[in-house]
């Protein structure tokens, strides 16, 4: 092979090699990907079965309960809608009633979420992003960080 | 007064970054030594005076001093001495003070070992250092001033976040700080060769050691935020693919692509523009690594208090330096020579595969993080892209590159030979099989994937120890011989083969604790037992344990072997922190061997039980042993006499120069 022949197919392979990556990337972007909603979207969101996704909200008040063993049902809401979650394992350190929290898991068919991981966020005036977010779209976000003497 | 002189330290250290950032270069380009040769002196002060704010503020947390707002914000009298240290750089500003420091820091290293550097390209590298100093010492002052104080003065401040009372957050930010930003005198020697026009195999040689540092650095601060993650969260994971570890990943994979094409620009004289260009790339992932922690735009654990206004200022340095470093490639790099050849099977062309691999994980990384951002700028719909999609686009790429490390140094330059190269890994290769035999035997259902698995990290120990054994030519030569050879082999050499190994130590450990690991979730009462991977766990009882600044609940475990037979406590807790009323989890881990036992408590429950965590984690500590396996051989090549002898050094002033100047 010449040498221009030979940088050529070089060239050839890297490029083969990068659109092999790139296509696993995207359909790995499209497979793997979850979304995020709040209960209210939802209600309106059209899910394929077992499909992951992540809710996120406050706990609502006065639903957690727990059940056999390390079985725990608490329901997420934004003020307007709620969904039933159920989780077995152990909830994070600052999960608590009005905390904000993101459940991952899936929609069963009998509209309780079934979560695999229940995330809440380390400090106690720190909310998910998403979350903090959404409510603050929807007008009931509270801050509490104000500082003294400012 | 002190806080008001660290302020005016750091205006000043800005004054003099804006001189740093001009004078040199101006010099360089009109070729007056007299304006080059201020750029020495005025790093160095500018590192003195960034350091007299840096001590000011840490001042400042010792003294508990609330009436500064940054103090207030994340101290408290009450807090252990060393977490009010720690906790200066805790927060936004005192991190970003932290990251300004080390910056100037190398600088200042630049100005006092870089004598031996041509006098334009030392100058050019201390402005292009000048530019990025200025830009950050903005940056702080204007949007992140810890240095502002509060009227009235509060009593008592609101304590350091609990998850950062911990001894990790004196090592993890300084390591990967100095990682971080350490690329950056890659990035201005790239940039410095860029505006010169001017690049050859000497240039590679003087980049070495700051990348070879750098990476130690970031591999370092890496695993050992890794190992913080894992015991502090409580969660017992030990990566979690969050966009912050991505931050660091990223240039850790580019830095890593560095090092390696670096070597070939340096022992022949190829892949130039190249090299240039991942120089520019390492450090730019750097700095978008800072805007994305910094900035808040992405949900993280390291997610400080966020502002628009920071991102916003962060973003405009990354446009400006990214953009215009690679706008300045674009313009200069035709003009660059190429350099020499090599055939497709050789040393060069392992190393061009291994520079594909890397950055094209560290783009498939970089693609998975940003593009939650993207799409919701787009549509507005808020995703996330969490392990299941790195596992399946960063695995497929780093295992033919992890199967391929064992061949690289063991090809010839310019043209090698790769069945007489497979020919030489046979012992290894046999080494692997056996390995992946004896797990499908002895370990209880190990599946195929997780055999192999060892088998890989099995292949690349061995795979670098007969780099070792070849090059020493042990067994074919008396012992003694072959150990003088060892002994004679360049530092570089014995890194290559140390680093490689780390590698495979640390593949070895994820293998291990991610096929074998077992996990049990249970209720227990005091006095109860629970059989964990072949061992009873028994627990003992729980008692209330005041601390210095939290109160905690403390489980007490008893680890017993198969036999009955005692092997060792653990204790597990549940902190609350008084100040902010916040719980912790600490989670109780017991080493055995390689291994560890991680308890993690939940909550009581109504009938006096408590919600116990347990896993055990086979040869989970290999993971961040490897890392410090890979810091050593860092170190290890960094004593290499090549780097400390510089090619123009030995004509002028070998004499003069002290060895070991470059360490």
């Amino acid at each position: 092979m010449t040498r221009k022949q030979k940088r050529l197919s070089v060239i050839a392979g890297a490029l083969a090699f990068l659109g092999a990556a790139t296509a696993l990337t995207f359909y790995a972007l499209g497979q793997k990907a979850s979304f995020f909603y709040m209960p209210t979207e939802l209600q309106a969101a059209v899910l394929e079965p077992g499909q992951r996704i992540r809710l996120g909200g406050l706990v609502e008040a006065g639903t957690v309960k727990r059940g056999q063993g390390t079985e725990i049902s608490f329901a997420i809401t934004d003020q307007e809608k709620s969904v039933p979650v159920a989780y077995v394992g152990i909830l994070p350190d600052l999960f608590r009633e009005g905390q904000g929290v993101i459940a991952e898991g899936t929609m069963r068919a009998d509209g309780v979420f079934a979560a695999d991981s229940v995330l809440a966020k380390h400090d106690e005036n720190y909310m998910p992003k998403e979350v903090a977010d959404s409510l603050k779209a929807k007008g009931v976000w509270q801050d509490e960080t104000a500082r003294p003497g400012s | 007064m002190i806080v008001e002189t660290g302020h005016f330290a750091l205006v000043l250290a800005l004054a003099l970054a804006l001189v740093q950032s001009l004078v040199p270069l101006v010099g360089a380009r009109t070729n007056d030594a007299r304006l080059m040769a201020t750029g020495g002196p005025v790093a160095v002060a500018g590192f003195a005076l960034t350091g007299i704010a840096f001590a000011a503020l840490v001042m400042a947390y010792v003294q508990s001093d609330f009436s500064v707002a940054n103090v207030w914000e994340n101290s408290h009298s009450a807090k252990p001495m060393l977490y009010k240290v720690t906790g200066t750089w805790g927060n936004h500003e005192g991190s970003m003070l932290l990251w300004v420091l080390i910056l100037t820091f190398f600088g200042a290293l630049v100005a006092v070992f870089g004598g031996n550097l041509p006098a334009t390209l030392r100058a050019n590298v201390l402005s292009v250092q000048g530019w990025i100093g200025a830009a950050f010492l903005l940056f702080v002052l204007t949007t992140s001033n810890p240095f502002i104080r509060l009227e009235p003065a509060p009593f008592e401040g609101r304590d350091l976040n609990p998850i950062l009372q911990d001894v990790g957050l004196a090592i993890h930010p300084p390591l990967l700080y100095l990682g971080y930003v350490g690329f950056s005198v890659c990035f201005s020697f790239a940039v410095a060769a860029l505006i010169d026009g001017r690049i050859d195999a000497a240039w590679a040689r003087w980049v070495r050691p700051w990348t070879l540092a750098a990476w130690m650095f970031l591999t370092g601060g890496i695993a050992m935020g890794s190992y913080w993650a894992y015991y502090e969260l409580g969660w017992g994971g030990f990566w979690f693919w969050d966009p912050v570890e991505n931050a660091s990943f990223m240039p850790w994979l580019a830095g890593t692509a560095l090092l390696h094409s670096a070597i070939v620009m340096e022992k022949r004289s190829a892949l130039k523009i190249w090299t240039i260009l991942l120089a520019i790339l390492t450090f730019s992932l750097s700095l978008l690594g800072t805007f994305l922690v910094r900035s808040g735009v992405l949900t993280s654990v390291h997610a400080f208090a966020t502002d628009p206004t920071r991102g916003v200022f962060i973003l405009a340095i990354l446009v400006l330096f990214i953009g215009g470093s690679l706008a300045l490639f674009a313009l200069r790099a035709g003009s660059l020579t190429a350099g020499g050849l090599f055939h497709p099977i050789s040393r060069e062309g392992a190393l061009v595969l291994n520079n594909l691999f890397l950055t094209t994980a560290a783009a498939t990384v970089l693609v998975g993080t940003l593009y939650p951002l993207l799409v919701e700028a787009v549509t507005g719909d808020k995703i996330s892209v969490g392990a299941p999609f790195f596992n399946l686009t960063f695995g497929p790429l780093m295992l033919p590159l992890l199967l391929l490390i064992p061949f690289g140094p063991l090809l010839a330059w310019k043209r090698g030979d790769v069945y007489a190269v497979a020919q030489r890994l046979m012992a290894a290769f046999g080494g692997a099989l056996l390995a992946v035999l004896a797990t499908l035997l002895l370990a209880d259902g190990a599946s195929v994937f997780a055999a192999l698995g060892v088998g890989i990290g099995v292949w690349m120990i061995l795979g670098a120890l007969t780099d070792l054994v070849q090059k020493s030519a042990l067994g074919t030569v008396p012992l003694a011989v072959a150990a003088r050879r060892l002994a004679g082999l360049p530092r570089s050499v014995h890194g290559t083969a140390l680093a490689h190994l780390g590698m495979g130590v640390t593949v070895l450990g994820i293998v291990a604790t991610l096929a074998f690991e077992a996990e049990h979730i249970t209720i227990m009462k005091p006095g109860e037992s629970t059989a964990i991977a072949g061992r009873t766990l028994r627990f003992e009882g729980v008692s209330p344990v005041q601390g210095p600044n939290f109160t905690e609940t403390r489980a007490s475990f008893v680890l017993l072997g198969a036999g009955g037979g005692k092997l060792g406590e653990v204790t597990s807790a549940k902190r609350v922190y008084t100040a902010r009323q916040m719980p912790t989890t600490e989670a109780g881990i017991l080493t055995l061997g390689f291994s560890q036992l991680y308890v993690s408590l939940g909550d009581p429950t109504q009938d006096g039980g408590i919600v116990v965590r347990i896993w055990w984690k086979p040869l989970v500590t290999l993971i961040w042993l490897g890392g410090l396996v890979m810091m050593v051989a860092a170190a290890v090549s960094l004593t290499d006499r090549r780097l400390r002898v510089g090619a123009p050094a030995r004509r002028a002033k070998a004499a003069s120069s002290p060895a070991g100047a470059k360490a």
